[in-house]
C-alpha cells in the first residue's frame, strides 16, 4: 500500500469497518488528538467518501487530501484545527 | 433538555415506533450520522421501537419484517462477515459522538407494564407526547 504524501501523527485503519464506521473511528481520534495533528483514516466503506468529507466540513478541521494508497481503499488526511 | 430555540442547535427527532431490526439499524445509523454532524439528537421510543430497547437488546433475536421472514440466519451470517455492528451500539456511538437522548414514550410503558428498570441503560427518561412535542419544536421529526 503506498504511503501518504503528508506527515501524519496517526493512522487508523477502518478497512472492514462497516458504517458509520470509519467515520466514528475519525471522530474518536481526533478527539484524542492535539489541535495541529495530522489523523489519517483507511477505509473501504463507500458511504465515507461522502460521510468524511462532510463532518470534517461540518467540524471545522482540515481535509488535507484524500488518497488512494490501494484498491478499493481511500485514506482520508484530517488535521485537528480547533 | 431544552424546549424554545435558544441554543441554536439544529435539533433532529427520531419516532422510533417499530421493532424489526431493519428499522433500529436505520434508526441507529440515521442518530449517529446526525450526532455526528452536530445535531441535538432526540430519539422517542414508541410500541415496537421501545420493546426492542428491553434489557439484554444485544442478545435479543433479531426481529425481520415480514418479507425476510425465515432469513435470520441469512442475514446474521452477512452482518458478521461484513462486521455490521449492532444497532444498539450504534446508539451508543451515537452518544459518544454528539448529544443524544433517548426517551420513552409514557404510554407504552403503560401499555406493557413496563418499569425504567426493564430498560436499556441508555433509555434517559420517560416522556408523554406534549412533552415530546415540546422538546421538539423547530426539530427535523422522521417517524421509523
Amino acid at each position: 500500500m503506498n504511503p501518504s504524501v503528508h506527515q501524519i501523527s496517526r493512522e487508523i485503519d477502518a478497512r472492514g469497518s462497516f458504517c458509520p464506521g470509519p467515520l466514528m473511528e475519525l471522530i474518536r481520534a481526533l478527539k484524542g488528538a492535539t489541535i495541529g495533528d495530522t489523523v489519517a483514516v483507511l477505509s473501504g466503506d463507500p458511504g465515507s467518501a461522502t460521510d468524511i468529507p462532510a463532518w470534517v466540513r461540518k467540524a471545522r478541521h482540515e481535509l488535507l487530501g484524500v488518497e488512494e494508497p490501494g484498491e478499493s481503499v481511500k485514506r482520508f488526511v484530517v488535521r485537528k484545527s480547533r | 433538555m431544552k424546549s424554545g430555540n435558544g441554543s441554536g442547535q439544529e435539533k433532529f427527532a427520531l419516532i422510533v415506533e417499530n421493532g424489526t431490526v431493519d428499522k433500529l439499524m436505520a434508526a441507529s445509523i440515521l442518530a449517529a450520522g446526525a450526532a455526528a454532524m452536530g445535531k441535538e439528537v432526540l430519539v422517542f421510543l414508541t410500541f415496537g421501537g421501545l420493546m426492542a430497547f428491553r434489557k439484554g437488546a444485544m442478545n435479543a433475536p433479531m426481529v425481520l419484517p415480514n418479507e425476510f421472514q425465515g432469513m435470520e440466519q441469512h442475514l446474521a451470517k452477512i452482518m458478521r462477515e461484513k462486521n455490521v455492528p449492532h444497532w444498539l451500539q450504534n446508539f451508543q456511538q451515537a452518544k459518544e459522538v454528539g448529544e443524544v437522548k433517548v426517551l420513552a414514550c409514557g404510554a407504552t410503558m403503560d401499555m406493557f407494564d413496563l418499569k425504567r428498570d426493564d430498560l436499556e441503560p441508555i433509555v434517559e427518561d420517560v416522556v408523554g407526547v406534549a412533552r415530546f412535542i415540546e422538546v421538539t419544536e423547530g426539530a427535523q421529526i422522521l417517524f421509523i
